[in-house]
Formats: C-alpha cells, sequence, structure tokens
C-alpha cells in the first residue's frame, strides 16, 4: 500500500484498520496507528512549505525535535506531524498556510 | 524490555503522565503541559532523564524534502513500518550509521550507500578502548559484513560534498569526495543523515546545572557525578541527556541516579549493588570513549560548511550569515551571535544548528571551540500552543 510516487514506502503489511483523511481537498487513505507525518507521506511527497522562501519540507527528526513537520488543518489549526496520530476524518492543507483563526 | 516490565509493576502506585511536555523547571518545581493544559508539579528531587537527539553536520541542499535525520529514518521503520524513501544513502558517521543502514536492507529497502566521514584509521586508534565491550565489536562487524555482502557501497574518509535535487521535489542523489580525493556521486530518493547524538540539556541548564566542554565529542555537558548528582540539590542526572551510554548504559545509569536519591533522602540502598553497577558503568564509560575515537565528530568540516548554505533549518539562515556577525559584528560567543543572526533562535532551539554554528562560529573568530560558549536553555524547551492554559495559575 501507499501512494505511488509518494515519499515515504509502506514496508510492512500488518493488516491495520484504514483511516480516511482529506489531504489538500483530495481524499486519501492511511491506516490506523500511523503519524500524521507518516499519512501525508505516503499519499504525497511534501507536508509544508518553508515561511522563508526556501521550498518544501517533509519533515526531518521524526522524533518532535525539529518542529519541522508542522501541518495545517483546513480550520487554520496547526499540529505538529511526527507526533500527532492520524485521526478518521482530518482534513490537512500542506501547500500555502490558511490564516489561524482568531480567538 | 526489563524496564518495561518493571514498570507495568508499578501500575497504579505511580502518577504516570505520558504525551506530557516538560517545558520548564523552577527550584523544586517541573512545569508540564498536555492536551492543552498546563500544571507545575513540585518536586523535591528529580531526575531529569531528557535524551538526546541525533547530531547534524550541515550539508548543502540538507533541508530537501527527503533527508531525515539518522534517528528519524529508524523511527519511520522501527514505529511506522515506513521507509523515508525506495533508496536510500546513509551519510554521517558513527555506530547507528551502519545499524539503521542494515536496518533497511534487512525490510527490503534499498541502500544506495554508506558513506561515513571518519577516516579508516581512527578505527585502530579507537581498538584498545572499545575491547572494553568485544560482544559490540564483534556485532558491528557482521553489520558492515552484512551490508558489503549485499553489494552496498561503504566508503569511510569521506567529505560530503551537496545533497543534489530541488526544493519543490526533493532529493535525487548526493555527492561526496572519497579518501583518495575523488568526486563520487550516487542517486537516492532520500537521506539519512545523523554524527552521533546530542544529548538534550535544556532543562539540566533551567535547572541551574553546571556546564563543561567534553573535548573528546566536543560537546557541552551537564557537570555531574558518575552517580547522577549535579552540583544543584535535589536535581539528578541519567541516560543519554547525561552520558551517551547506550540503551542498557542507560539503564545502569538510572539505577545510581536512583540509589543517589534514595541515600540523599536517608534510605538505605545496597551498597555492594551500587558498587557494582559503578564497575559496569566504567566498563560503558569506557566503550563511549572508544566510539567517539572510532567516529570522531568532524569539526573541521562544520567549520567549512560553504557560506550559501542553510545552517538554520528553522528560519533559513546560512552559514555565511553567521560568520558575517562574528566578524562584521563582532559577536564573541554564540549567544551574542544568535540575538544577531536568529541562529539558534527558531523553533528547535538550536538542537539542529547550535553544534555546528559553535563551530563555524570559532572558526570565524579565531578561536578554540569551547570560548564561543554554548547556547543557553530556554523555556519553553519546545513549542507550546498558545491556546495552552494553565490548571492552577
Ligand atoms: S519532524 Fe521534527 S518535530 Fe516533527
Amino acid at each position: 500500500m501507499g501512494v505511488n510516487g509518494a515519499r515515504l514506502k509502506r514496508v510492512a503489511e500488518t493488516g491495520r484498520a484504514p483511516v480516511s483523511l482529506v489531504i489538500d481537498g483530495t481524499p486519501a487513505t492511511a491506516l490506523e496507528g500511523d503519524t500524521l507525518l507518516t499519512a501525508v507521506l505516503t499519499n504525497g511527497r511534501q507536508l509544508r512549505v518553508s515561511e522563508f522562501g526556501d521550498g518544501v519540507r517533509s519533515g526531518f527528526c521524526l522524533m518532535g525535535a525539529c518542529q519541522d513537520c508542522w501541518v495545517y488543518t483546513e480550520e487554520g489549526g496547526r499540529l505538529r506531524a511526527c507526533s500527532t496520530p492520524v485521526a478518521e476524518g482530518m482534513r490537512i492543507v500542506t501547500r500555502g498556510a490558511t490564516w489561524p483563526r482568531l480567538g | 524490555m526489563a524496564v518495561h516490565g518493571a514498570f507495568a509493576a508499578l501500575a497504579g502506585k505511580v502518577e504516570y503522565l505520558p504525551e506530557t511536555l516538560a517545558w520548564n523547571i523552577q527550584p523544586g518545581a517541573l512545569h508540564v503541559a498536555r492536551d492543552g493544559v498546563a500544571r507545575k508539579l513540585p518536586f523535591d528531587a528529580i531526575i531529569l532523564a531528557t535524551g538526546a537527539t541525533d547530531r547534524l553536520l550541515p550539508v548543502p541542499g540538507w533541508t530537501r524534502p527527503g533527508v531525515y535525520s539518522l534517528g528519524g529514518a529508524q523511527v519511520s521503520l522501527k514505529a511506522q513500518a515506513c521507509a523515508i524513501g525506495a533508496k536510500v544513502a546513509f551519510l554521517g558517521t558513527g555506530p547507528l550509521l551502519y545499524l539503521v543502514a542494515s536496518q533497511y536492507l534487512k525490510a527490503g529497502a534499498e541502500v544506495a550507500a554508506v558513506l561515513d566521514t571518519s577516516p579508516n584509521a581512527a578505527r585502530f586508534k579507537a581498538l584498545p578502548l572499545m575491547a572494553s565491550r568485544p560482544e559490540l565489536l564483534v556485532k558491528g562487524a557482521a553489520l558492515l559484513w552484512k551490508l558489503r555482502r549485499a553489494g552496498v557501497p561503504i566508503l569511510r574518509g569521506v567529505t560530503p560534498i551537496a545533497i543534489e535535487g530541488d526544493a519543490e521535489q526533493g532529493v535525487t542523489g548526493l555527492r561526496v569526495k572519497d579518501a583518495q580525493g575523488r568526486e563520487r556521486q550516487f542517486g537516492a530518493d532520500a537521506v539519512a543523515m545523523g554524527w552521533h547524538l546530542r544529548p538534550e540539556t535544556q532543562l539540566a541548564d533551567l535547572a541551574g546545572c553546571a556546564f563543561e566542554h567534553d573535548a573528546l565529542s566536543g560537546l557541552w555537558m551537564a557537570k555531574m557525578e558518575p552517580d547522577g548528582r549535579t552540583g544543584v540539590k535535589g536535581v539528578y542526572l541519567a541516560g543519554d541527556s547525561a552520558r551517551i551510554l547506550g540503551a542498557d548504559g542507560a539503564e545502569i545509569a538510572g539505577r545510581l541516579a536512583a540509589s543517589s536519591v534514595l541515600m540523599d533522602l536517608g534510605i538505605a540502598v545496597p551498597v555492594a549493588e551500587v558498587t557494582e553497577l559503578h564497575a559496569r558503568r566504567a566498563v560503558m564509560d569506557r566503550f563511549r570513549r572508544g566510539l567517539l575515537k572510532a567516529f570522531p565528530w568532524p569539526g573541521h568540516l562544520a567549520a567549512a560548511v560553504p557560506d550559501d548554505t542553510l545552517l538554520c533549518r528553522c528560519e533559513a539562515i546560512t552559514a555565511g550569515e553567521l560568520r558575517r556577525s562574528a566578524s562584521a559584528l563582532g559577536a564573541p560567543e554564540v549567544n551574542r551571535a544568535k540575538a544577531l543572526t536568529r541562529v539558534g533562535m527558531g523553533r528547535c532551539q538550536g538542537r539542529y544548528c547550535g553544534p555546528a554554528g559553535q563551530e563555524v562560529l570559532a572558526a570565524a573568530r579565531g578561536v578554540p571551540l569551547p570560548e564561543v560558549g554554548r547556547l543557553r536553555g530556554q523555556a519553553p524547551v519546545k513549542p507550546l500552543s498558545i491556546a495552552t492554559i494553565a490548571e492552577d495559575a
């Protein structure tokens, strides 16, 4: 499993239950137990865009230390993708940040 | 496994707070946050075991998507059953480089190459120290043999040149100079890189522990006794955040620190056991020093990172900007340079730019490494959501 051309490659099938989410407006499938980072990067190639204009990022440390994996939800919330478990119905934006909701 | 079993036996007897961020420490109180709620936990004694993260050397192109820390590449494989790419190159030094490469191989991923910055000669010099744990030497040799048998190119004494690709599509390969000075190119869609570990010391710092520069590793470490005691009353250290002794070493260090806490609280501990733990810890410390000699941190490569290479991943600041703060702006040490350039001020709080930044600054100023100092810890040690509310404010 995992989408062709996606960044991360699944190496073992464990019979985990599928989880549906929406990434950049497109429905996608991940597996229960995935982090949000795994969910996004087994479906595509990027997590976020650097605020400093130097291109796309796809996480780095995968252990909650570098903070290079924050993604936006469609509502403007922010999640640290490598340490957030994927959940059914999540709606994530990887390209271009929406403005955070005030209040 | 034994640790997990022992912990299960404590269920119900201790308050266990998983998924909790300890973000500040003050005399007698630890500040934590969990699910957006902050709390203050008072303590008489605290054992800080805050772990370690990969030590990184910036390489041109290391911010491209598809480049991961070596430890991260292992986490992805072990905890998520995902390889970081279809064809992965490993760059850095230390036993973890070979271990993770062989784990990838075993999982069925293609390993493009293992590129080690340590020269071959360093191995032989380190042998007397490393002979303290022969079983690990044998394990290391077996890993190497498996990689070689699978046809994986293994190069030692390399100098990284660049990670190739572009900022949108990510990694397509990497180039290094081999030990003979020849340029070598390897195609890959992912790179895992790491140069041993650096201890997470922010909380020890905020707790008031003194620090010393360790010449062998080039790292600043909290001052401590082998029994876990620091100069600060009630503050003890254990695990990789204290000294990097590996998983079994961390267990021993934890027992020693716990024994010290008990003794200081006036509770008797079995003396013979403590003596034996000290002896075992000493062997592990000897091996630790051997590893650092066999797989040295290439400070000279960090000092020579090209001007236009991003040093700070968080805010895209180049090595050249840091050098200018040293020369044109006269920053004498890392905290002043941080104020001027923001290197070390971003969201990672210097975890990934810190070790190399010190080298760049020291070289630019022409002073020995310890003279540029170390980044001071700052609370919160990791970002807190602005929505975090205080439970007991
Ligand atoms: S990838 Fe480093 S914090 Fe998530």
